[in-house]
């Protein structure tokens, strides 16, 4: 729908600038106290802008010592989060392509109520499966360890799979039928010829899987125990003291490094964020 | 069966394999288990025994239950339509044919990406007491600045604020709903002499409407399942837990108190809500939601 008058295009840009204003405010806030010496956080009316541009803060804040933790291992925390992030991702992608092959393009009996159940899955909310998971893997001897974190991704996960069979199906029979004459086994027909043309559906499991491990904060804080296991997510709640007394240009400056790659790789890979929420959104 | 359909089987069952595992261990055989433990006092220390429906008796009668049930209706029956709202009016202005719309949706949609321990402390610093710059705007605006996560009266609203900061995936999902709505329906209404606002209630709504649905459903499923956020900004949902919300006291109850039957009712009870909430949506859409034939 367009707007025709001069007036109202010139309404709108304003409109829009201001809420662009007040949508990037936070961010810029974030940056700036993560630049500031600490005396320029603590002043009334504020300084917008830091004197001077101290990015020693962000060494300082890797390597923060806090009285009542001890030493913050922040480059640990960003080290598991990458494995983790690694494990999953790969899993993920793997595993819910493989199994939604199957439900895709092979006929078999019992398939259709298979993918039924499946869908109800999807209603079942996380606290209700909290519980007897933790029980699960206590009994396992998992607990403490990364092992429930990654482990479960390699078996599927039934939004993924749901998108990837429903972008399979959209790959013309013909292109596998020839490569089943030609000799193909179904797990050929599947790396040689459905991966290739499902690139843009897996891109977007493999975003998405890869920024719910970056985000996840109760799933490190139900199985993680050692503080030199946590995770980004996880560790970064310790900048906070409870207690008051809050190195709040630290804290922005720890909170940036967890920020920025998501914004980063959100460049990179603009398109496939926003196909992906689309489509995640509107054939979901 | 021939032997085309045998080597279908076989492979099929080949590939899902990993989903029958999956399913059973990560999804079937939790669901079973949590239903059971909600019958029973559990500590996992000691085995589970059977107190038939005590957990759910018990529930309705605990205060701090009834608040945290309280809270979270009270946070979701705000952040949800005004998050929708805010979501809709920026993906109208988006879609108006404006000159720098990948820009504007770029930063509009940034919000969305933080990491939600990373929104949380940064909002810890936008609304705090002493430093807070959401104060020193208010105050510049005459506008008596309250105490926000000190306050029991606006922290919840602090929250709701903060929600609709994050608010980008429902404008990107908004935005592609606007951008299918087929042109010629406007030009027609153009024909009719319809005006701006008439063309928006009698074309537009009526048109993305399953995606109004698609976006309050799930704004209603997430925003009941409210936990990292609070759990940082109002530990123990401070101040008078005020912000005390169903999944926090969900996570006390199992990992806290070792509670993991009662934890299990309440998390039954919100699997009902939920399914409840969305089956009333859908109906409510049966009568509103227009789908496009075809």
């Amino acid at each position: 729908m367009q707007a025709r008058t001069p007036l109202a295009r010139t309404l709108m840009h304003l409109i829009l600038l201001a809420g662009s204003c007040v949508f990037l405010f936070p961010l810029f806030w974030m940056i700036s106290t993560s630049l500031k010496p600490v005396e320029e956080t603590m002043l009334s009316p504020p300084r917008w802008i830091p004197s001077a541009l101290h990015f020693e803060n962000y060494a300082k804040a890797v390597a923060y010592g806090s009285k009542a933790l001890g030493y913050i291992p922040f480059l640990e925390y960003g080290k598991n989060t990458l494995l983790l992030c690694v494990l999953v991702v790969s899993g993920t992608v793997i595993s819910s392509a493989l199994i939604a092959y199957g439900f895709a393009r092979l006929q078999w009996p019992g398939r259709n109520a298979l993918f039924g159940v499946t869908l109800a899955t999807m209603m079942v909310p996380f606290p209700v499966l909290m519980v007897p998971m933790f029980v699960l893997f206590k009994h396992l001897g998992w607990v403490g360890t990364f092992r429930p974190l990654w482990i479960p991704a390699w078996f599927g996960s039934a939004f993924n799979i749901f998108l990837l069979r429903q972008f399979f199906l959209t790959i013309p029979r013909e292109l596998s039928d020839a490569a089943v004459v030609d000799g193909c086994s179904e797990l050929q027909v599947f790396r040689h010829v459905i991966l290739p043309l499902s690139r843009p559906a897996l891109a977007v499991v493999a975003l998405f899987s890869f920024l719910y491990t970056w985000n996840d904060f109760i799933g490190p804080l139900i199985y993680l125990s050692d503080q030199r296991m946590f995770t980004l997510s996880l560790g970064l709640q310790f900048y906070q003291s409870q207690a008051g007394g809050t190195e709040w240009h630290l804290l922005m400056a720890a909170a940036t490094i967890v920020v920025v790659p998501i914004i980063l790789l959100f460049f990179l890979a603009q398109r496939t964020f926003i196909q992906g929420i689309a489509l995640t959104g509107i054939k979901g | 069966m021939t032997r085309f359909r045998r080597r279908q089987m076989w492979a099929g069952l080949a590939f899902v394999s990993p989903w029958l595992v999956g399913m059973g261990a990560f999804l079937l055989y939790p669901i079973a288990a949590s239903l059971y433990y909600s019958f029973c006092d559990y500590s996992v220390l000691e085995r589970a025994y059977h107190i038939g429906l005590a957990n759910y008796a018990d529930l309705f009668h605990d205060r701090l239950y009834l608040r945290s049930l309280l809270n979270t209706l009270f946070y979701a029956g705000l952040s949800v339509p005004l998050g929708l709202a805010l979501a809709l009016a920026l993906a109208l202005l988006l879609n108006s044919g404006v000159r720098g719309l990948t820009v504007y949706r770029t930063i509009f949609f940034l919000p969305a990406l933080v990491p939600m321990v990373a929104l949380a402390v940064l909002w810890l610093w936008i609304f705090n007491g002493e430093y807070g710059v959401l104060n020193v705007f208010l105050s510049r605006l005459g506008i008596p600045a309250p105490g926000w996560l000190t306050d029991p009266a606006w922290s919840k609203p602090a929250l709701v604020l903060l929600s609709m900061w994050g608010m980008g995936h429902a404008m990107v999902i908004f935005l592609a709903g606007l951008q299918d709505v087929p042109v010629h329906l406007y030009e027609a209404a153009d024909l009719d002499g319809a005006g701006w606002w008439s063309k928006i209630r009698h074309v537009t709504l009526p048109m993305i409407s399953p995606v109004l649905l698609f976006n309050g459903i799930m704004g209603i499923i997430g925003s009941l399942q409210f936990f990292a956020i609070p759990y940082i900004m109002t530990p123990n949902g401070q101040p008078a837990r005020s912000a005390y919300f169903y999944a926090m006291y969900l996570y006390d109850n199992a990992f806290l108190y070792l509670r993991m039957g009662y934890a299990s009712a309440m998390a039954w009870i919100l699997f009902l809500l939920i399914l409840t909430l969305t089956l009333l949506s859908l109906r409510l859409a049966a009568r509103y939601v227009h789908y496009e034939a075809g």
